[in-house]
């Protein structure tokens, strides 16, 4: 035993941000989703045979400035994986600017570390393309839209199993 | 939200026969929706793949959330990886409310309704 503490290690950010919130005069607090069912796929063939995807939540690289931006449209996109890019937006997602930086894609989103894991044969390849899914407050719209719509190009893609990471 | 909107796409993407894990440093968010696969690992957020120019840190990671396809038998498995941040100061400071800063956030707070109400009204 390291130490002892009288409250759990890992941040609740459903507390902080509600917290947060209410502190800058939100009334009502973001109600979050919950299911008591999980769906589970189990992988279809073995993993040295499997295409795998990755999916992120950074935007594509954009021009900084505008007033807009913080209510700039997000779009749920796909982008070639080789080259590898090397930088992605990420400024106006909530993640923490003083801690930490996104200077290295491969911290937020593997495409080189995943691209070696197929060469080395841990994976049967990586997908052609990585793909973009905006963060959204509206949990109808991701499960609407952007969800179809990234199965969609997973299929396209003949992928059996997709990482995706969350900034 | 972030780890919201993931893991409700991963929750489709299982749902239609494709397998997936999640990446992730907000534990409460992810197992709250609920998702077949998780990494987790109890860094700030922003970086759930790994330390930025930590190669072998984002291998260990990205190959944790490789085996928990092939070993994971049944849904919400999560696993933590081992990796801890150089400080536990950020835990405390991220989005932190207290008297130094509860007049500021009221402020900010009605900028960005005013600059959404703005918006809305095409002005």
């Amino acid at each position: 035993m390291d130490n002892l503490r009288p409250y759990r290690s890992f941040v609740s950010y459903m507390d902080r941000s509600r917290e947060y919130y209410t502190a800058q005069g939100y009334a009502k607090p973001y109600a979050w989703a919950h299911f008591d069912d999980v769906p589970f796929a189990p992988l279809s063939k073995p993993l040295p045979e499997c295409r795998v995807g990755l999916v992120t939540t950074a935007g594509r690289p954009r021009t900084e400035g505008t007033i807009e931006i913080l209510f700039a449209k997000r779009e749920t996109y796909a982008n070639p994986a080789d080259p590898p890019p090397t930088r992605l937006y990420t400024n106006d997602l909530s993640w923490d600017k003083k801690a930490t930086h996104t200077d290295d894609i491969d911290s937020y989103l593997p495409v080189n570390r995943l691209a070696e894991f197929a060469t080395a044969g841990r994976i049967g390849a990586a997908s052609p393309r990585f793909y973009g899914v905006p963060t959204d407050y509206s949990q109808k719209s991701t499960v609407e839209r952007a969800a179809p719509q990234l199965l969609e190009w997973c299929r396209e893609d003949n992928l059996d199993a997709v990482l995706l990471s969350a900034l | 939200m972030c780890h919201q909107t993931v893991s409700l796409v991963a929750r489709h993407l299982e749902a239609n026969g494709v397998s997936t894990a999640v990446m992730g440093c907000a534990r409460d968010i992810v197992e709250e929706c609920g998702v077949a696969r998780f990494v987790f690992t109890d860094f700030p957020l922003g970086n759930p793949c790994g330390k930025p120019w930590d190669a072998g840190m984002q291998r260990s990671i990205v190959g944790s959330a490789l085996t928990l396809l092939e070993r994971a038998w049944m849904p919400r498995t999560t696993v933590q990886t081992p990796f801890v941040w150089d400080n536990d100061g950020w835990r405390d400071a991220f989005m932190r409310v207290d008297d130094g800063n509860r007049e500021a956030l009221i402020r900010q707070g009605e900028e960005r309704r005013r600059l959404q109400a703005q918006r809305k009204t095409g002005r």
